[in-house]
């Protein structure tokens, strides 16, 4: 771990640091419960989002890639889940199988969609991956006839939740007189699996594939001409961010227990988009904090806009989705004017000279 | 040129490379041998084909015709990146840096291709990764040492003055472990003093093994480092030789000149 905590320095101040961390992260559900279990399943839904960014964030912040059909691979993942869990063919396999499954498929359709690319870079790249996203939606909407594999725009319902040895993450549970309810216990396993995520994905940066991603995205032919091989380069960015995209559908499939190709539409992943360039493209806290932000603030103000406007004008103006959307642009614009790289701009990692040279020696 | 592949003098060796570009002929016939341990130069007037040349070596462009054999081996229809391999290293005539990463990872990103981590090495990181980051991080800091630009290791390759970005181009290129060192134009836009830092660092390279092929249009430079030079116009070989030589081969003054200035030169 200590690639990003410098353990050496200080290790009481940061042991310390990430005992209150750990500490807030479980006893954050509870204070959100106490709100409203709804908050529970937004922070839920905030963590898949995380997934994503920090997914796309390897295609695009690291290897600089742009990819606007991202969604395309949660898709994948989600509909693995749908099919080898829910009575659509009466197939119920356990979650820890169905997962990598799922990570492996979309991984594959990552490729797919990387191989015809390779030479394609800005424009062309954005318009060929925005092609592949909407290609798989309308094979998901469409895959109905003349086989009933996906059930068309009705979408799959019924699915199962994770199980885990008798233990079901749906419905309500009492343990040590606690109630854990459903969201409470797909909230920690989704964390468990985030920081994981975070781990891989500040691990892969600080490597020698790392380094040979950020090569790409600056300069692809002194890449090259550094011995880099850019195809297989590519190609690997590509799988390994939609395989965490799929292992996200997954998730999100056993979260809903319900989804259609309505959920796999071009607008979610421009949102994700937005959240890597938001939080910082190549930076992977800041990409945390953009898919934190970008999924919360929507919410917080479905929630305070209406009512305020009932408080003050007696009835509501302005439609709260509306106006979320108003001032989700203006907060976007803003960025762009005040802070273009991001929350979190992709700072060069300070390495100190004097201890990397006694590391060394 | 009647030079043999495979002889134990020489690292490269061209025959008869030919490039063009649509109707332009970038490159015809070009033949010449670089010898192990030598600063080979490659001189000539704007848009001779210096530049051609070493993308046709380095793979970024595929030639026509020809052959060349490195190391005794044939060198053709490679990639760039199997080029580097095999180890040709090159710079670039517009600086080519990874400008959003720092000095020190410019030049580690040049250990690529000769260490083995891989994805699940990188994940997992376990000793034989971490020791692999050591080595890098320790050989590419000695790099930056080696060239002058290690007190800018953690500097943005882009905030790095212009003389230090080109030493740390030469840096990263040596990272790869070369054994031609491949220099587009490395003197341009320096100063007298920075010129004089580069041919010391130059010859160091050289003192240290490393075969280089230098193309320069600074003569003062060419003239005193560089055991043989040769001289392309118009895509062609106009002469090969010890540099003391060519200065002097009327061919070569009339393509620098003129034509006519030199016919005039003669005239007096």
């Amino acid at each position: 771990m200590h690639a990003f905590f410098d353990t050496r320095r200080r290790p009481a101040l940061v042991w310390i640091g990430l005992a209150l961390v750990a500490a807030a992260l479980i006893a954050l559900p509870w204070a959100l419960a106490g709100i409203g279990t709804a908050w529970v399943r937004i922070t839920n839904l905030a963590v898949l989002y995380c997934f994503l960014a920090l997914g796309l964030n390897i295609v695009v912040g690291f290897a600089g890639l742009l990819d606007l059909g991202y969604i395309a691979f949660y898709g994948v993942g989600a509909y693995v889940y749908a099919l080898l869990a829910s009575p659509q063919f009466g197939i119920h396999l356990p979650f820890w199988v169905i997962l990598p499954l799922g990570a492996l498929l979309a991984c594959i359709f990552g490729m797919l969609l990387g191989a015809p690319t390779l030479k394609l870079r800005g424009d062309y790249l954005a318009i060929v991956t925005l092609g592949f996203g909407e290609i798989v939606r309308i094979f998901l909407n469409n895959l109905s006839t003349p086989f009933n594999l996906t059930n068309g725009p009705q979408g799959i319902s019924l699915i199962d939740p994770f199980r885990l040895d008798g233990l079901s993450f749906a419905g309500t549970q009492h343990v040590l007189g606690h109630a854990l309810s459903s969201p409470i216990k797909y909230y920690y396993f989704l964390v468990a699996v985030l920081l994981v995520v975070i781990v891989v994905n500040v691990r892969l940066q600080n490597s020698r594939i790392g380094r040979a991603w950020e090569a790409i995205r600056e300069d692809e032919v002194a890449a090259r001409a550094m011995g880099i091989n850019t195809r297989n380069m590519k190609l690997l960015a590509y799988a390994m961010g939609a395989s965490f995209g799929g292992i996200a559908g997954g998730m999100f499939s056993a979260m809903q227990g319900f989804i259609s190709p309505e959920s796999f539409v071009l607008v979610e992943s421009i949102m994700v988009l937005s959240m890597v360039v938001l939080g910082g493209m190549g930076n992977v806290f800041g990409v945390v904090i953009g898919a934190l932000l970008l999924s919360y603030i929507p919410e917080v103000l479905r929630y305070t806009v209406g009512p305020a406007q009932q408080a003050v004008f007696g009835r509501t103006l302005i439609d709260p989705e509306v106006f979320r959307m108003l001032l989700f642009g203006l907060a976007l614009v803003l960025m762009m004017l005040f802070r273009p790289a991001g929350i979190l701009p992709s700072a060069v990692r300070k390495r100190e000279l004097e201890q990397d040279s006694a590391d060394g020696q | 040129m009647a030079s043999d592949a495979g002889t134990a003098g020489e690292l490269l060796v061209a025959r008869d490379i030919g490039k063009r570009f649509g109707g332009i002929a970038a490159l015809s016939d070009v033949s010449f041998s670089i010898r192990r341990g030598e600063i080979y130069g490659l001189i000539g007037p704007n848009g001779a084909g210096k530049t051609s040349l070493f993308n046709v070596l380095t793979g970024i462009y595929t030639k026509d015709s020809g052959t060349f054999v490195f190391d005794g081996a044939p060198l053709d229809d490679l990639k760039p990146d199997e080029v580097a391999e095999r180890g040709i290293a090159r710079t670039f005539q517009n600086i080519r840096l990874f400008a959003n990463l720092s000095a020190l990872e410019n030049v580690m990103v040049g250990r690529h291709v000769r260490t083995h981590a891989t994805v699940i090495g990188a994940i997992f990181r376990g000793r034989r990764t971490r020791d692999e980051e050591r080595a890098i991080r320790r050989r590419s800091i000695e790099l930056l040492d080696y060239v002058g630009v290690r007190r800018r290791a953690n500097d943005l390759a882009k905030h790095l003055a212009y003389g230090d970005q080109r030493r740390l181009e030469i840096a990263r290129a040596l990272a790869t472990d070369p054994r031609l060192l491949a220099l587009d134009e490395p003197a341009a836009g320096m100063n007298a003093t920075e010129t004089a830092g580069l041919r010391s660092l130059l010859e160091s390279i050289r003192r240290d093994g490393t075969t280089i092929l230098l193309i320069e249009h600074d003569m003062k430079l060419v003239m005193s480092v560089c055991d043989r030079v040769l001289v392309l116009d118009y895509g062609k070989k106009l002469a090969e030789g010890p540099a003391a030589e060519v200065q002097k081969d009327e061919r070569v003054i009339a393509a620098y000149l003129g034509g006519d200035v030199s016919l005039n030169l003669k005239g007096t």
